[in-house]
């Protein structure tokens, strides 16, 4: 198993080579200027022109980026291009309601998925099925930030129960923390849900048919007791799966959720970046997150070892 | 029972933490806090380094001017307590008031300030002009500083004064001694308001602390002068990109005011009674049409005469703005309601003529290439413009290839002289405040030759009539140069302008005195506690 980690990790490097050279070569080829955003439009030609020299902008792709790797071997992500500030303290800065929204969202996933899931399968045909899967399509057939909208309206507007943007510290207090992270976590879970609810559907229907949960039932196994203590753990590693892959996927709808209900995380960093072309936090934010998706899948790959006493490396 | 012990010492955890946490809020609590929606996301915090807005009212919480411009346009002392001109018009002596501290308690001296306008007079197109314009600039004694110029020029104050970017801000010397061409690292200035950096976060919220040392003028506040009397304790200044969610949070009273709301969002609050909108700036701003003087068909005159006999102010202005009480049709290139207003040839600019546009086309040998519209999709004001440029264009026979990019990309683009073939453009449309183009040697858009903007107009005559404006300081002789440099820019289609309009501020009720400006300013305005 450690030969298995350390070679694993090993792997990485070339993966985030690859990456660092991708991300970098696509900024480079994109149109758009910092330096046109930094002066602003009642800057002159040459004032534009200065600054962009003074950026380093105007020097070949090859110069610019081995630049840029020796820094990032050495640890220095660089600094905004814009703030001034380094790349690596302004990506920790927004890491915290990030984590939040969604850490809240994989609770709320978990909690009620997995179990409609489960229900679905037990009641495989039934109208519970049908409506279960009825809201898995509706779930994953509409944009995040369509259901954001719609919960802004109905809970925020109409109703006054949650605020409509914003993230507070759980340094503010507990209220104030969930009361702001209710709203984008349940937009950004609903997609979540529903993917999770079919894998789980799908997986536990699996097991159910199998030899080992028809003797269980027969040596008179409550319902509860065979769903989730036997039929349940037999189906763990695709449902595992899932959930680790939506996390990766999660990553990509906490930058629209984010922006939506203006909480600072970092989706909303990169967006930002992109749009004023602040290139050193897009390159370095797209490189720790190609970090997390590698981590991600080593740490699912380690879990199913526990899941299932089979697999082995 | 160890599991109830735990569940009990995790209750009484969170019960401390919440005491603290509630003590800590409750005296935030008691201060007067303004929660706001700036203009834009602040991105660059020197107003030297760029022109951005944004950056430019951020500065105006931070820093201080020498002089600044009244809601008459006229130009009134702040930091200056006297000056003096000598009898030739060359020596400007100008004395501080007592009192003006930094944010770090230091005293403003003669030589901050002499650092500070030589910055700005290294980055500011008016500033580089007086500075063509100086022999020396330099400290006399602590409060004192002395302006020698070399020919007698009429725009000293104005220049001090001026409210577009870049204004000249003052920053203490070893701020000021930064590389113009680099940003200052440090935001420390002497104006009413100190930026709380510990709790910036980029992109999406500035604080500002009321600065307790800060003594204000004794006169009433007007525009940017006068006494800046502040009367809360903190400002919140954060940005939502998402502009719906933006006016919903000012409905529900999540924040108490929105400097710019979008115009076609405005209904979601115009009934709200808890919400005042009023019109935030008395001139606005000018939307108007850049050309490719570079690239055919608009290289030839008669082709830009052609899109200025094609072009109807009415029709882009009823589309971005609407409501017509906050826009107007204006044929002065330096804004209706400046002291630069002018209407010397101006009829082409406010006359539709559809027919004549299309024998000018003819006249200029049109051959029907396509004409590149650029059209920044991610711009509400800009975009739906630029779709109206492409309906307008297409009335007088142009055969338009509308390209939807993002600002960004845009503003990389205009700096193209390349041809239309090698990814080159042709026309663009975008906007100005009226300030900040509101005489000859302001208006960045319609300089010609050498200093011209993106669309590279030349009409040899403009630039000098420019320095003679310059020199001038009688009224009635500036305003015959005016005159005579609008008619030759509109001959010449340098650009066209394509209307005036007002934006609008919202505020929720307990907020009261807001300052009608260009950039909103956060002193006389008051928020009931109640």
């Amino acid at each position: 198993m450690t030969i298995y980690i350390i070679r694993r990790l090993l792997a990485t490097i070339p993966v985030l080579l690859i990456v660092a050279v991708v991300v970098f070569s696509i900024l480079y080829l994109a149109p758009g200027d910092p330096a046109a955003i930094i002066a602003g439009d009642q800057a002159t030609v040459s004032q534009v022109e200065d600054i962009r020299r003074n950026l380093g902008l105007d020097r070949p792709f090859h110069e610019q980026f081995l630049n840029w790797l020796g820094d990032i071997v050495r640890g220095d992500f660089g600094q905004s291009i814009f703030s001034n500030r380094p790349v690596i303290d302004l990506f920790l800065q927004r890491l915290e309601p990030t984590l939040a929204l969604a850490l809240t969202t994989t609770i709320i996933t978990i909690l009620l998925a997995v179990p409609l899931g489960v229900v679905a399968a037990w009641k495989a045909g039934s109208w519970i099925d049908r409506l279960v899967m009825s809201f898995a399509v509706v779930g994953f057939s509409f944009p995040v930030f369509v259901i954001g909208y719609i919960l802004i309206y109905v809970f925020s507007i109409t109703l006054g129960l949650l605020p409509v943007q914003g993230y507070r510290s759980l340094e503010d207090g507990f209220l104030p923390f969930i009361s702001h992270l209710i709203l984008p976590s349940l937009a950004l879970a609903m997609s979540f849900m529903a993917l999770v609810a079919r894998i789980t559907r799908a997986s536990v229907l699996e097991v159910l048919a199998q030899d080992h949960i028809r003797t269980a039932r027969s040596k008179g196994l409550t319902t509860g007791k065979l769903l989730f203590s036997h039929a349940l753990p037999n189906a763990a590693v695709p449902i595992v799966t899932i959930i680790g892959v939506g996390i990766a996927i999660l990553l990509g709808g906490v930058v629209v959720t984010e922006s939506v209900f203006a909480i600072p995380g970092v989706g909303r960093l990169v967006v930002d970046a992109i749009l004023a072309r602040d290139y050193p936090i897009i390159q370095g934010v797209l490189l720790i997150f190609s970090g997390v998706y590698v981590a991600l899948n080593l740490l699912l790959d380690i879990l199913y070892t526990f899941l299932d006493p089979r697999i082995q490396y | 029972m160890k599991f109830s012990r735990r569940i009990i010492g995790l209750a009484s955890a969170v019960g401390v933490a919440c005491a603290v946490t509630a003590g800590t809020a409750s005296a935030q609590e008691d201060k007067i806090t303004v929660r706001s929606i700036p203009i834009g996301n602040l991105k660059v915090l020197d107003p030297i380094w760029t022109t951005a807005y944004i950056t430019r009212n951020h500065a105006y919480m931070v820093w201080d001017t020498l002089f600044a411009t009244d809601a008459d346009g006229a130009i009134q002392p702040q930091m200056v307590d006297s000056w003096e001109t000598s009898d030739d018009g060359l020596t400007w002596t100008f004395t501080l008031r007592d009192g003006l501290k930094w944010h770090d308690g230091a005293p403003v001296t003669a030589e901050d300030c002499v650092a500070s306008i030589k910055r700005w007079g290294a980055r500011d197109g008016m500033g580089q002009t007086l500075m063509d314009f100086t022999d020396s600039v330099e400290a006399v004694d602590d409060k004192t500083f002395k302006l020698v110029l070399n020919e007698p020029v009429g725009f000293v104050l104005d220049a001090f004064g001026k409210i577009d970017s870049n204004v000249p801000f003052m920053m203490p010397k070893r701020i000021a001694e930064t590389d113009p061409n680099e940003q200052i690292e440090e935001i420390i200035g002497s104006g009413p308001f100190r930026f709380v950096a510990d709790e910036w976060v980029p992109g999406s919220e500035v604080v500002y602390e009321k600065f307790e040392d800060y003594v204000p003028r004794d006169e009433p506040p007007s525009l940017a002068a006068g006494g800046k009397v502040v009367h809360i304790d903190r400002v919140e200044s954060v940005y939502m990109p998402d502009a719906g969610v933006a006016m919903a949070a000012l409905g529900s009273g999540e924040v108490d005011l929105h400097e710019s709301p979008p115009t076609e969002l405005l209904p979601m609050v115009e009934g709200n009674p808890d919400v005042t909108l009023a019109p935030n700036d008395p001139l606005g701003y000018q939307l108007f049409m850049v050309i490719n003087h570079l690239n055919p068909p608009f290289d030839n005159k008669a082709a830009r005469q052609a899109l200025q006999w094609g072009t109807k102010q009415s029709d882009y202005m009823a589309t971005i703005v609407g409501n017509p009480d906050r826009w107007q049709e204006c044929g002065a290139m330096y804004g209706c309601g400046t002291s630069s207003e002018s209407h010397a040839g101006e009829e082409p600019v406010l006359t539709l003529d559809v027919e004549r546009a299309k024998t000018l086309l003819e006249e200029a040998g049109y051959d029907g290439s396509p004409i590149i519209l650029m059209d920044p999709a991610d711009n509400s004001t800009l975009h739906p413009a630029a779709l109206v440029a492409a309906q307008s264009l297409r009335r007088i026979g142009l055969t338009v290839e509308v390209q939807a990019m993002d600002w960004s990309t845009l503003t990389q683009r205009r700096a193209s002289k390349a041809s239309v073939g090698e990814g080159g453009w042709n026309v663009f449309v975008t906007n100005s405040t009226i300030a900040g183009i509101s005489n000859p040697l302001i208006h960045s858009f319609a300089k010609n030759c050498d200093k011209a903007w993106y669309g590279w107009p030349c009409e040899e005559k403009v630039p000098d009539l420019i320095r003679n404006w310059a020199l001038e300081s009688n009224s009635d002789t500036r305003a015959e140069l005016v005159d005579q440099i609008q008619e030759l820019n509109y001959q010449n289609v340098t650009y066209i302008p394509l209307g005036q309009y007002r934006p609008v501020v919202a505020y929720r009720k307990e907020i009261q005195d807001v300052i009608p400006s260009p950039s909103l300013f956060y002193w006389g305005l008051k928020k009931s506690t109640d």
